[in-house]
């Protein structure tokens, strides 16, 4: 079905007011007075490219009794996003061509974004051996991020070669920085609280030294390395000596280290239980300020949906991990604009440019220009919302419940498709 | 008060007050007819998740002799395991109508989710959440000091300015977490020695002295009371020190040790104890041991729990 509207009266990044013109899957004109087939008023609301979340987990295939390539990009769509990256910890593990170009054919049968398939660095995440990252590169999917996300590539001989390997296709590997004899059974951040509450701790040195072995790494051989949900001030501090000294190094932050801390661990509510740990006011911090400053490139959601049993027990028995796709701008515009800290140029790098040039996604994070696919998202930052329980979601492992957050994502255009329109999901994908 | 997680529920009056019941209760245990009616018509479910003999006998006696339903509920492993979850073997003690439930669980905090959950609309009591806490050890512990600190004129008194030096695995101990907050409730100053390695990273919010050495701590802190922690056999394992015959020799207590306290001073142990690792059989079985008096306390203080939470009219007065 062609399309043709026009966005009017939209804030742009750089606080101008304009209209957009969209035709089919392309933005073809900004400027003012625009005039098309159809006219939205969007007077109040910020335009940003759509949001591109480099770490995703979409559970399909093998865990969809808690989220599947559709609800998973549905609750995308609601939170603002037209690209997600889906981790490679599925079942069977995203090690092969076969399951990659299953993911990707799943998310362009759903249409509510782009769906890239992220590869397994090690054949099922075990690290031991290296996955076919040539051919999950050379496949349909064309996958250029590799991650043993949810477990680290501890063995330092595979990272090395994996970061030279996939030199060969401009891949990157995306580290989950977790020093695995550090964190023997461990639970929640190691400090003061993890000593009164009696739970095994999980150290910041246990993703530090990771991290700085694995920039050591990548400078001596001089690959790309992506690092996974950044939580301590160390290791920002790290990857901003890293930085200094050129390394090409990225890293990511989550909505949840922005805001949460260690102390929610005391209600022994598993809602807040995740890899890695909450951690220290002091890191939340030290986390913004890198945000703010650049020393991290992007935030990603980690969005990790689990059953209700998953969480309904005791806190050792519960799995890691909480929702956050239909949260994180909200939180971003916390961090970013409400604090009076930043801008909303920074708010588009941070949510969709960077994450798709670390990722190499030449449709999206693109300008809002004549020319740009027509991924597009429109905020309305002065509402306040309450969140509930409620999502596109399968599960419901959301920490956020019952707090009040600022912003509301009213429109999200997906190739000039309303995949969202005032706050509502279309019933059907784009096709 | 409802439950009993954590030894921080109690303020020092309701900390005195079970003290004091438990005085009566003691009394009772040393009549020809140890029981009492008290707890008629109610059921209590001791559910160990977790081998914990002394522990669950101690309950079992102390409900039997307020007169309660007993009913003990042993389930091996939790949700991580094959096993039903926590969350349905809470959900059919409640649909069997029980009053109460004593809880012994390898995970920290499963007493805690047992009571906020809504699973449940009994009393839960902690007996013990995996490295967390054990508030009727402490509370039985407590007990012990005050009665060989004051001997008969026990009633209504704290354990102020008594100097306590709690010795071991700190870092896995919930005998020592519990101690600890009691303790401080009470007036009493902690002490804990320990290797490094069996201390938490971070202690900083512990209001406790820390120390290396034991012989230092002895030397230098006039102690009234050294606790000794068991030194489980998986640390043993896990390089938390070199060996066994090291650990003794630095951090176990013998006669030498003993020899060195001034002579009103006690010498505890929750039990079981490894003889001749942490504690060595001169010591233990000294004069100033409370080993065994701990054990029989544990009877009087947990029939004082008990009461406190199932009584319906709350009456200082056991008889």
């Amino acid at each position: 079905m062609p399309t043709n509207f026009v966005l009017k009266n939209v804030q742009l990044a750089d606080g101008s007011v304009q209209d957009i013109q969209v035709q089919d899957d392309k933005i073809v004109s900004v400027g003012s007075t625009l005039s098309a087939d159809e006219v939205i008023d969007c007077s109040g609301l910020v335009a940003l490219p759509g949001f591109v979340d480099l770490h995703t987990h979409l559970r399909e295939p093998g865990f969809e009794q808690s989220e599947t390539v559709l609800t998973g990009t549905q609750s995308a769509a609601l939170g603002g996003f037209t690209a997600v990256h889906a981790m490679a910890n599925t079942m069977p593990v995203a090690d092969t061509a076969g399951v990659v170009e299953q993911v990707a054919s799943l998310g362009k049968e759903a249409g509510y974004a782009d769906v890239y398939p992220i590869g397994a660095v090690t054949v099922g995440l075990e690290g031991k051996q290296l996955a076919e990252l040539g051919a999950m590169a050379n496949s349909k999917a064309q996958v250029k991020v590799f991650s043993d996300d949810g477990k680290c590539v501890h063995d330092p001989v595979i990272m090395r070669r994996a970061l030279e390997y996939v030199k060969a296709f401009d891949g990157v590997i995306a580290q989950h920085a977790q020093e695995p004899r550090l964190t023997e059974g461990a639970q929640m951040h190691e400090g003061a609280v993890s000593a009164e509450l009696g739970l095994t701790g999980w150290p910041s040195v246990a993703e530090e030294s990771i991290i700085a072995r694995d920039v050591l790494l990548a400078e001596h051989v001089d690959s790309r390395i992506h690092i996974c949900h950044l939580s301590t001030k160390g290791s920002v501090e790290i990857v901003r000596w890293a930085k200094a000294r050129g390394i090409k190094v990225t890293a990511e932050v989550t909505p949840h280290h922005l805001l949460l801390t260690e102390e929610l661990a005391r209600s022994y509510d598993s809602v807040y239980k995740v890899n890695p740990p909450l951690r220290t006011a002091e890191d939340v911090a030290a986390l913004r300020e890198a945000l703010i400053d650049g020393t991290i490139d992007i935030i990603a959601t980690d969005h990790a949906p689990h059953p209700i049993e998953a969480k309904d027990c005791e806190w050792n028995a519960a799995a890691f991990g909480m929702l956050g796709l239909e949260t994180a701008a909200s939180i971003a515009q916390e961090v970013l604009i409400d604090s009076g800290k930043s801008g909303w140029n920074r708010f588009a790098q941070v949510l969709s440019q960077n994450p798709a040039r670390i990722a190499g996604d030449s449709q999206q994070g693109q300008e809002l220009v004549a020319g740009s696919f027509a991924n597009i998202v429109l905020i309305d930052p002065k509402v306040k919302r309450k969140v509930v329980a409620e999502s596109a979601s399968k599960s419901v492992n959301s920490p956020y419940v019952g707090l009040e957050l600022p912003g509301k994502v009213v429109h999200t255009i997906y190739r000039g498709y309303f995949t969202v329109r005032d706050s509502k999901l279309a019933k059907q994908g784009r096709s | 008060m409802k439950n009993l997680l954590s030894a921080a529920d109690l303020t020092r009056d309701a900390a005195i007050e079970i003290l004091d019941i438990a005085e009566e209760m003691a009394g009772v245990n040393h009549r020809d007819i140890k029981k009492l009616p008290t707890l008629r018509g109610k059921t209590v479910v001791n559910l160990f998740f977790e081998d914990s003999t002394r522990t669950r006998i101690s309950f079992e006696l102390a409900e039997k002799r307020l007169s309660a339903d007993v009913i003990n509920f042993t389930a091996k492993g939790s949700s991580v395991s094959k096993g039903e979850s926590l969350k349905d073997t809470a959900q059919t003690l409640e649909a069997m109508g029980a009053d109460a439930v004593v809880i012994r669980h390898s995970a920290s905090g499963a007493a805690y989710k047992l009571a906020h959950s809504g699973w449940i609309n009994g009393s839960i009591i902690n007996a013990g959440d995996g490295t967390h806490e054990h508030p009727t050890q402490a509370l039985l512990d407590a007990f012990t000091m005050r009665k060989r600190i004051h001997g008969d004129a026990s009633v209504g008194k704290g354990l102020d300015g008594v100097k306590v030096a709690i010795v071991g695995d700190i870092l896995h101990s919930r005998v020592a977490r519990s101690n600890l907050i009691l303790l401080n409730t009470l007036g009493a100053q902690v002490h804990f020695v320990a290797p490094p390695t069996l201390l938490p990273a971070n202690p900083s919010r512990w209001n406790a002295k820390l120390h290396y050495s034991l012989d230092n701590a002895i030397d230098s802190e006039d102690l009234d009371v050294v606790m000794m922690l068991r030194i489980q056999t998986e640390r043993m394992n896990a390089s938390y020190f070199p060996s066994e015959r090291e650990y003794s020799r630095i951090w176990g207590f013998n006669a030498q040790r003993l020899g060195r306290l001034k002579n009103s001073a006690i010498v505890m142990h929750p039990g079981p104890m490894n003889r001749g690792l942490e504690i060595d059989a001169i010591s233990a079985d000294s004069p100033q041991s409370t080993v065994l008096e701990q054990v029989t306390n544990g009877v009087s203080v947990r029939m004082a729990v008990l009461y406190a939470l199932l009584s319906g009219e709350r009456n200082t007065n056991a008889n």
